[in-house]
């Protein structure tokens, strides 16, 4: 089973604060602590267990500045065999569509029974990129998956739904699963398994090596073009208690037992 | 006229509820813009789906078929091409659903339409659509626009608009079409529903709720937060990122993949508020919510904040409230 997965270089940004840059387009980057994307750890680590069970290759595709190696790196210590990085100046501002044109030129020249990757990024969200490339590949997909279970040929895969269910579909092999979290542990990393990625190459492609043009890629190449970031305007906001922590306690013990609920 | 389509979702004989949300918002578009506003229902018997979506609608276009009877993104995807190369709408509108995200990327790619995904709103500027939608887990907002094209696609987030019946209701007009499939789909098959596994405690009835998130930090830390809950009389429950780690199962989980609640308190440790979390517990009566982060969503929609370490607060009130315990009894 010859597994590919791509993954995202993407800033931490749960508890961080965020500040808004200059040009107003993007959010200031200095400070941030970069990670492979949430979604993409689960999607490698699925695509590990997969290759330790079937066998095959798996092999990690990311686009990003050189700063992405670490992600790359990362996939490579868990059990990637091998790594594609590509980047351009050019690429910069490419949306879903744009990205996954990127992707495409690549993926089309290998050998795949399947693609894994995220169903969202943790920066921009879209939850996008998978279907479009499958599109492109021609091959079936499928969104918020859960479970894989691999046949001869096809995939059985739960899908996740609204309110707690989900449905389990049926889907013929080469396909493309964009996996939601939960649907493995994602494992730590062993020093040997650091020791052995640094050793290994990662292949630098840039926009020549695609065979797309400039007008394919960034914002040209987009369907979307952001405009400005802002704060979202707050629409309600919660009344804050200050105090030391036993003061704020006694605060919210009184708010609680005022509505008659200790 | 121009028209605007909304795809109607519905799962096991139920309209879901974004259908109405959806062609409430599609209706101010398609005043402002003077089009046609188009509701389009795929599946097998939905004439009756069809007359409730006819009081929204001014055309109600229904593709009936067997084949149709449950969600297939591949099935979707062929009609609704069909349908769009005839139609030309100048805006097709889904839902960021489980079946929005599966359908709508995969079939903006194939029309080549330009698509903005989860947005929290839409308007028309001249003729370029402009969407505004949330990045980095709900911190920041963006205002973007889409290419320049005859027709745009979108997919709209949940629970962003109050669903309004016209008044006087649409009448529309319900057109059925033959479905254009002529074989089963064989690359993708719907196999069956899975029902999560029966839980030991039902948290949609709790009066009472402690909902922990990933500010707990280690699952060292759940019987710090399970003592609390049982002293408040609250059962447990969480966001996300605790149920992927395991440290709960899968009927604690609030939010949109989750369980909908609305008890009487709701005490959020540790959850940042991403919008899935919130659609799930917004209509509490009494939401408290500690986080370190001040700027962490969950305090627009909290009635009270605390900006603080929740390992500071949580042994305190659990003390507060043994102290209030005893001096009632």
């Amino acid at each position: 089973m010859d597994i590919i997965v791509c993954v995202k270089h993407v800033p931490e940004t749960a508890e961080a604060e965020l500040k808004i840059d200059i040009s107003g387009k993007t959010i200031d980057k200095a400070g941030l602590v970069f990670d492979i994307n949430e979604w993409d750890d689960y999607a490698l680590e699925e695509a590990v267990r997969i290759k330790e069970k079937l066998g095959g290759t798996v092999t990690a595709i990311t686009i990003g500045p050189q700063e992405s190696e670490s992600t790359l790196r990362k996939c490579l210590a868990r059990g990637a065999d091998k790594a594609i990085r590509l980047t351009d100046p050019k690429f910069e501002g490419s949306d879903a569509y744009a990205t996954a044109k990127i992707l495409y030129s690549v993926i089309k020249t290998l050998h795949y029974d399947l693609i894994l990757l995220g169903a969202q990024a943790g920066d921009t969200g879209n939850a996008a990129t998978g279907p479009i490339l499958a599109e492109m590949l021609n091959i079936p997909h499928a969104a918020m998956v859960k479970k894989i279970e691999l046949g001869s040929g096809t995939a059985k895969v739960n899908r996740e739904l609204e309110g707690g269910f989900e449905e389990q579909l049926e889907i013929r092999l080469p396909a493309l699963f964009a996996v939601s979290t939960g649907i493995n542990e994602p494992r730590y990393v062993s020093i040997m398994g650091i020791r052995k990625a640094m050793q290994k190459e990662i292949k630098v492609l840039s926009l020549a090596d695609t065979g797309l043009a400039e007008t394919d890629v960034g914002i040209a190449g987009s369907w979307l073009n952001i405009e400005r970031l802002y704060v979202p305007p707050v629409e309600k906001q919660a009344e804050f208690l200050k105090g030391t922590p036993d003061e704020i306690a006694t605060k919210l013990v009184e708010i609680i037992k005022s509505k008659g609920l200790i | 006229m121009a028209k605007i389509f909304v795809l109607a979702e519905h799962r096991q004989g139920q309209i879901r509820d974004i259908t109405f949300e959806l062609l409430t918002k599609a209706r101010e578009l398609a005043e402002k813009t003077n089009a046609e506003l188009c509701a389009v229902i795929l599946g097998k018997n939905v004439q009756e789906h069809a007359k409730a979506l006819a009081e929204y609608a001014k055309i109600v276009m229904a593709v009936e078929d067997p084949k149709l009877e449950n969600f297939n993104s591949e099935a979707y995807k062929r009609i609704l091409s069909k349908l769009i190369a005839e139609n030309k709408p100048s805006l097709v509108i889904l839902g960021h659903t489980s079946y929005g995200v599966e359908l709508a990327p995969r079939l903006a790619a194939a029309l080549n339409t330009p698509l903005a995904t989860d947005c929290i709103d839409l308007t028309f500027e001249g003729d370029t659509l402009a969407v505004t939608r949330q990045m980095y887990g709900g911190k920041v907002n963006a205002k973007a626009v889409l290419r320049k094209a005859d027709t745009y696609m979108v997919t709209v987030r949940q629970a962003t608009f109050t669903p309004k019946k016209p008044e006087p209701p649409a009448n529309g007009q319900i057109t059925t079409i033959p479905s254009p499939l002529t074989e089963e789909i064989v690359e993708k098959r719907f196999l069956q529903y899975v029902l999560p596994p029966p839980g030991g405690v039902d948290i949609t009835t709790a009066e009472k709720l402690v909902g922990i998130g990933r500010g707990i930090k280690d699952q060292a830390n759940m019987p710090l937060m399970e003592d609390l809950a049982k002293t408040l009389g609250a059962v447990l429950a969480c966001s996300r990122p605790i149920v992927d780690k395991g440290w709960l199962p899968n009927d604690r989980q609030v939010g949109s993949s989750g369980k909908t609640v609305k008890p009487k308190l709701y005490l959020a440790l540790g959850i940042s508020g991403a919008f899935q979390h919130v659609l799930g517990m917004k209509s509490s009566d009494l939401i408290i919510a500690v986080n370190k982060d001040p700027k962490a969503p969950i305090f627009s929609f909290a009635d009270y904040g605390v900006v603080e370490d929740l390992f500071k607060i949580v042994p305190s009130l659990k003390n507060k409230i043994n102290e209030t315990k005893a001096q009632k009894t």
